[in-house]
């Protein structure tokens, strides 16, 4: 079945996150990440940053640090066993570190099929600010296959 | 580091590439931790079997984090102006992850000289997993 395209523009509840140090050291021991800025609070305060620099994807991660984060795809009425992460885009403006407060602000955006509807595509646009700062925004895109 | 100079970077250059000890189960259970994403499809072999698949997996974005550090190694990370990537495979536990990196163009982007890449995250067998491109700012 098709998802109805009226979810296009549907809101995302709004979330905010802080990053821990804590939390990066094993993100980095588990991306095999070397460069002690991304965890180590001393060599992060030796390269001259405010605390220790969050990675590229790891804004992924904290959108998805909420206790439904595919809600969205359950107001459709998908069945999350059929979910495939398809794409993933970011756009930097601002570098973040541990200890920043951000704010996640998404929207579905885009809600498309390929292939007679065998697959379907969810598009989800999410706005990351600090203190009203834009750092760094996100599009994700869901495949439902049928 | 220091960013590379634009004049001195031709479409083709290939950026430094590494290759990933093979993926494990610890690598995954590493990753669930470091990311929060504890879906049993990427840590419990039980599950996995009663939904008819062979083994657990790796999670997509632990590929794009690879390729992040392809990004890092190369340019500081303030640098990066854009990155994206294309899921196109499952990563199997005991799969070494071959990332590798070249320009495609050389562009101006908002008053800024910039190169975009495409990025790869393949097995040793050439298979791609993911595929990838970032705009990065050169100076």
């Amino acid at each position: 079945m098709l998802i109805d395209k009226k979810h296009i523009g549907m809101k995302v509840p709004p979330h905010s996150v802080t990053p821990t140090a804590w939390q990066l050291k094993w993100f980095a021991k588990a991306t095999g990440e070397t460069n002690p800025i991304y965890f180590d609070e001393a060599a992060a305060a030796k390269a001259g940053l405010p605390g220790v620099l969050v990675p590229p994807t790891f804004f992924f991660c904290m959108d998805m640090d909420k206790d439904e984060p595919f809600d969205y795809i359950a107001a459709m009425g998908c069945d999350f066993g059929k979910m495939l992460h398809g794409e993933q885009i970011f756009t930097y403006h601002k570098p973040v570190y541990a200890g920043d407060t951000l704010d996640f602000d998404g929207q579905v955006t885009d809600i498309y099929d390929k292939k007679n509807g065998a697959l379907q595509f969810i598009v989800k646009d999410v706005k990351v600010s600090r203190q009203g700062e834009a750092v760094c925004d996100l599009r994700t895109v869901i495949v439902i296959r049928a | 580091m220091t960013i590379p100079n634009f004049e001195a970077i031709n479409v083709g250059d290939e950026i430094p590439s590494f290759t990933t000890e093979p993926v494990s189960r610890l690598t995954l259970a590493l990753y669930a931790t470091g990311s929060g994403d504890h879906h049993p499809l990427h840590l419990d072999q039980d599950y996995v079997r009663s939904k008819g698949m062979k083994d657990v997996f790796a999670h997509g974005m632990l590929g794009m984090a690879y390729l992040g550090r392809l990004l890092t190694q190369w340019v500081p990370q303030e640098a990066i102006r854009s990155f994206g990537v294309r899921f196109t495979a499952i990563t199997w536990v005991g799969e070494s992850m071959v990332c590798t990196g070249k320009v495609v163009e050389k562009l101006e982007q908002n008053g800024e000289k910039c190169v975009r890449l495409e990025l790869t995250c393949a097995n040793e067998q050439g298979e791609a997993k993911h595929k990838a491109d970032a705009v990065v700012a050169l100076a």
